[in-house]
């Protein structure tokens, strides 16, 4: 886009103002919605969803004009035919047992399904053509969908929205677990929604913090539903959905006191113009009872209850169109303390960063009499860089052993000694406190084993093959070509002049 | 004793000697060809004489001018010569391998009768209503009616008149030279509707070196099967501007008339979208002087970038995009202009990237602010938009204004915003580039695979180049005929095939497969078993010399 020129106009084409009918009301409308949920085991989780429905059959029009409906998305639905598409993109996995059920589920990595309308004819092609759009708009390796690991569920996945005959040919299924989740797909879904990231709740989408987290999950789901009560039309509804799970150890320093600035490093300034609702809500449900545990601020001016997932909640509500919530400092920095933190304890546990930096963890554990207590830590098996592998003979990587330090309570109480006079062998570590003394204990150092491709493997199978191929060749070559006979034996050689000389002057006959 | 044993080791060494000697065959019969067939790589023939042929291949543009006279447009014995041929044939001067002439062939005969009476109207928009009615002249032929020359069918100082659809009227002249006067003026009127040296040069822009011509003519799009149009409107502040714009009505009524009437170019989609909070990449300049703001001629190259990223491109089709923009300028930088080289605020506050679209700035009336409360309601002005997108259209496609002749009338395009002939040339412009692009891509590919011996030649890319080569040819005779539509077709079958042998994956195969690689493969099979074969050769070689020279001796 170098060269530019201001458009001299030559030819003014002359048009007649043509007869202005009154425009319609706006046929789109949008709806942004975020849920706060501080989690059982003590992380954050945070849920955005924005909706955008679009009273239009799409397939009708051959012109299009879109509004608030993303273009590629609606070109999309009326070039493929679709009737429904659900693709979502995820990093990390929902732990049910310590976070309760999400509001939204995904698997680990890409998933992708969709319906096609039953006037498709080809439904491979245009599901193989769909991914390849779909990879081209979202950054993601969707391409690499083919007939191997596409499915066509005849039981489950029925369509979410409005369905007229459920012919389960016309729908396709597949994940890629494999699938790595990061900032080049967040963008482009950030640009499909209207206000961009430059208003209302989607302010809050800053990538270097949503992917700072235990779990990532985004989506988009298009269905068409109802236009209203009678459900004559159709009307087409975008959902896109982010669900996020803040580690509350690592972002907080060991508290679980929260903000959305400390969460997202940004504070609500401005609700989306574009926006019919938008909305916070904060999930303040096990706590209310048990006599005011935390706070949440500002104090919400409504609650909304409901039964959600099976269990009634409360959720306090931020409406970001109602002008006085957005206060006079012209942000909105939602803030939860806890009053009792929850359990003692202490853990510190910084991160490691590859070839930079080691894991370190710590905690402070008071432990029971006569109990066994487990630390256990997962770990990935990484591949190395080829450069970095250690030659074949090698014992592997060493972690280095653990370290317990502890004060242990003594049997007999000591008397205090002057420290200067005392052995030496006694006053390294100085006891505070006469009742108990430090230990320090260490671990084993744990050995363990990196995979190791076999870089080698291939030449050595050529190689291997071609010498027994080679030696057998040679063999049977000199067999064929070559004389064997009978050597005559000769007085020749050197050596044998040479024994028979010995021979002789030991006195035994020559040979 | 030593004998019969001598003879049986004779006999030995001969058959040895024999077992050696039918390896060596079977290596050299049976191996070798069976090695060089399986690691061969499929390389299926390609007519590359014909590809070469290609790049001499000359181009001759045939512009089929029917010229009518009227009575008394010429003198009597003049007009008893009555019909016959004329051909004017010239070399159009381009630094270009092809070689390009346009021939215009002038069919001169008398008026038919009702010509005769619809040239006899009072005034020309008349006679061409006349003209109209009957069937339609084939792309890319054009009619010249002669009249007289005191004929009032034109006004009094007017020489010549193009209409819009192919039809141009020249006076005549009773004079002894009267056929040569008037070919030269009938040559002026149909170079002027049909081939000039610069649309050839615009459509080769991107073949020529760069020289006068490149820079400002490599404004027109690439000729492709199809084309999307994009109507963006960004809204950068919506809490202070609520814009609606009647785009559906717009485009019904503005942009697919003119699209029909291209359709022999290409298919065109058109959709439009309306973008929030997309700003231009560059701040506006404050002019105190008055209290506006500017953006400078040089700035402008900056404002797209960071408004493409949003734009998005077409999801569903690979046809090139032209994109549109309406850019509603945020409160903060109202009113806006944009300011050409000298300083001056252009008047239609738009321009234009070539290959790209075009951008107009559509400030809010001022008095819209007065008394309502934010965000102010703003309806676009499509009329005032669309004459200006329009003029943009027009200019990516290379519909260019036509060079006139001194002293001729010129009729304006009609209702559709383009006349039969510009089509005309916009085909012809199409065609040459097209010939120009195949050719090139033909040769290109031609000559990778003479260079890089490794690339696997497929079928089905063999008979893709053989339907470009052929496309080539066809298009390329078609034009000499002067066919304009079929031969603008058959361009687009050579650029379509000769693209899709070029890109087609299976080329890359076997690409990366160097010969160290290969030869650490061979090596350890074929080093052991060569050697035994070459140095039993060598042997058998050496003993047979011998053998030859020992009767010598015995002489």
């Amino acid at each position: 886009m170098a060269a530019t020129a201001p458009l001299s106009l030559l030819v003014l084409l002359l048009l007649g103002p043509g007869v202005w009918g009154q425009t319609e009301p706006p046929r789109d409308s949008l709806r942004e919605e975020l849920v706060i949920t501080p989690l059982p085991s003590g992380d954050v989780a945070a849920t955005f969803q924005f909706r955008t429905r679009w009273d239009s059959e799409l397939q009708r029009e051959e012109v299009s004009h879109y509004r608030l409906f993303p273009k590629a998305l609606g070109q999309l639905i009326s070039k493929y035919s679709l009737r429904e598409l659900h693709l979502s993109l995820t990093q990390g996995f929902w732990r049910t047992r310590y976070w309760g059920t999400p509001f939204l589920q995904a698997p680990s990595g890409a998933e992708l399904w969709a319906w096609f309308q039953d006037t498709v004819t080809d439904v491979d092609k245009s599901w193989k053509e769909l991914s390849n759009v779909l990879s081209g708009i979202f950054c993601a390796s969707l391409n690499f969908i083919d007939s191997t690991n596409t499915v066509t569920p005849s039981a489950s996945f029925k369509p979410l929205g409005l369905a007229n005959g459920t012919d389960h040919s016309f729908l396709r299924y597949a994940v890629l677990p494999r699938e790595v989740v990061c900032t080049e797909n967040l963008t482009p879904w950030k640009k499909l929604l209207p206000c961009s990231s430059k208003a209302g709740l989607s302010v809050l989408l800053k990538a270097d913090r949503l992917f700072h987290t235990s779990y990532h999950s985004q989506a988009v789901h298009i269905r068409p539903v109802c236009r209203d009560a009678r459900c004559a039309s159709i009307s087409w509804e975008l959902r896109q959905t982010l669900s996020v799970v803040f580690d509350a150890f690592v972002t907080g320093q060991g508290k679980q006191d929260w903000s959305l600035f400390r969460m997202f490093s940004r504070t609500l300034t401005e609700p989306c113009p574009l926006a019919s609702e938008s909305r916070v809500y904060v999930d303040v449900t096990n706590y209310s009872q048990d006599n005011e545990t935390l706070e949440v601020y500002p104090p919400p001016l409504t609650t909304y209850q409901d039964v959600v997932l099976g269990t009634r909640k409360t959720y306090a509500v931020y409406d970001l169109l109602d002008t006085a919530v957005i206060n006079n400092s012209r942000s909105l920095n939602l803030q939860l303390k806890w009053k009792r933190p929850p359990g003692n304890g202490y853990i510190h546990y910084q991160p490691a960063q590859d070839r930079m930096q080691p894991h370190l963890l710590e905690m402070l554990i008071q432990l029971p009499a006569s109990s066994v207590t487990k630390v256990s830590i997962q770990f990935e098996r990484a591949l190395l860089k080829w450069t970095e592998y250690t030659p074949d003979p090698n014992h592997g990587f060493y972690v280095s052993p653990s370290v317990l330090s502890a004060l242990v309570p003594s049997e007999v109480a000591a008397q205090p000694v002057d420290w200067e006079e005392s052995p030496l062998f006694n006053t390294l570590f100085p006891a505070s406190d006469s009742s108990s003394y430090f230990v320090r204990l260490y671990t084993e150092p744990l050995l363990v084993s990196l995979p190791t491709p076999d870089f080698s493997m291939p030449y050595n199978v050529i190689c291997l093959t071609c010498t027994v191929v080679a030696v057998c060749y040679g063999s049977f070559y000199n067999l064929l070509t070559r004389t064997f006979q009978i050597e005559e034996p000769s007085k020749g050689g050197l050596a044998r002049r040479l024994a028979n000389l010995i021979r002789r002057a030991r006195g035994v006959p020559p040979l | 004793m030593a004998a019969p044993g001598a003879a049986a080791t004779d006999l030995e060494v001969v058959r040895g000697k024999r077992a050696a000697l039918f390896f060596a065959a079977v290596v050299i019969v049976l191996g070798l060809p069976l090695w060089w067939k399986t690691t061969e790589t499929y390389r299926a023939p390609l007519p590359y004489s014909q590809i070469s042929g290609l790049n001499s291949l000359q181009l001759r543009l045939m512009v089929p001018v029917t010229v009518v006279f009227t009575q008394e447009s010429v003198p009597l014995d003049d007009q008893e010569k009555l019909p016959f041929t004329v051909v004017h044939e010239r070399e159009i001067p381009l630094k270009y391998k092809l070689k390009i002439k346009c021939r215009f062939q002038k069919a001169y005969r008398r008026a038919l009768d009702h010509e005769e009476e619809a040239l006899s109207l009072g005034s020309i928009q008349e006679a061409e209503t006349m003209f109209a009615e009957p069937s339609e002249q084939a792309e890319g032929s054009l009619t010249v009616y002669v009249i007289s020359e005191h004929s009032s069918l034109l006004p009094q100082d007017m020489m010549s008149y193009i209409g819009p659809k192919r039809m141009a009227v020249v006076r005549g002249i009773m004079h002894r030279e009267a056929f040569n006067i008037i070919g030269r003026r009938v040559i002026q009127v149909a170079q002027a509707m049909s081939l000039t040296e610069d649309v050839l040069a615009a459509a080769l822009a991107d073949h020529l070196p760069e020289d006068k011509w490149s820079s400002d003519k490599r404004r027109p799009l690439k000729s492709s099967l199809g084309y999307e149009i994009t109507f963006s409107l960004l809204n950068p502040d919506p809490k202070s501007h609520d814009v609606h714009w009647d785009i559906e009505g717009a485009v019904r009524r503005y942009v697919q008339p003119f699209l029909n009437a291209l359709r022999a170019v290409g298919n065109f989609s058109v959709d439009s979208q309306i973008l929030y909070y997309a700003v231009l990449g560059v701040n506006p300049r404050f002019d105190p002087a008055s209290s506006s703001y500017y953006l400078a001629a040089h700035s402008l190259p900056h404002v797209i970038n960071p408004v493409e990223s949003r734009l998005g491109s077409s999801a569903a089709s690979l046809y090139p995009v032209l994109n549109f923009l309406l850019y509603v300028p945020e409160l903060a930088h109202s009113p806006l202009y944009i300011q050409d080289k000298d300083g001056a605020p252009v008047a239609t506050n738009a321009f234009h990237s070539p290959r790209w679209g075009g951008i107009m700035v559509y400030n809010v009336d001022p008095k819209a602010y007065n008394g309502s409360e934010l965000p102010v309601r703003v309806k676009v002005d499509m009329v005032r938009v669309m004459e200006v997108f329009l003029a943009q259209l027009r200019l990516l496609f290379g519909i260019a204004q036509p060079q006139l002749p001194p002293k001729c009338l010129f009729s304006g395009p009609k209702s559709e915003g383009i006349m039969s002939w510009e089509l005309d040339r916009l085909l012809w412009a199409r065609s040459v580039e097209n010939l120009a692009t195949a050719t090139t891509t033909l040769t290109s590919l031609a000559q990778l695979l003479g260079k890089i011996s490794n690339i696997v030649i497929k079928d089905d890319v063999a008979s893709e180049v053989y339907r470009a080569v052929a496309a080539v040819q066809k298009a390329a005779e078609e034009l000499a005929s002067g066919h304009l539509a079929s031969a603008f077709v058959a361009s687009q079958e050579a650029v379509t095939s000769s693209e899709r042998a070029f890109f087609d994956p299976s080329l890359l195969h076997l690409l990366y497969f160097p010969d160290d690689q290969k030869f650490a493969i061979y090596i350890p099979l074929f080093l052991p078993m060569a050697v035994p074969i070459l140095l039993s050769l060598f042997k058998i070689f050496l003993e047979t010399r011998k053998s030859w020279k020992k009767p010598e001796k015995i002489d």
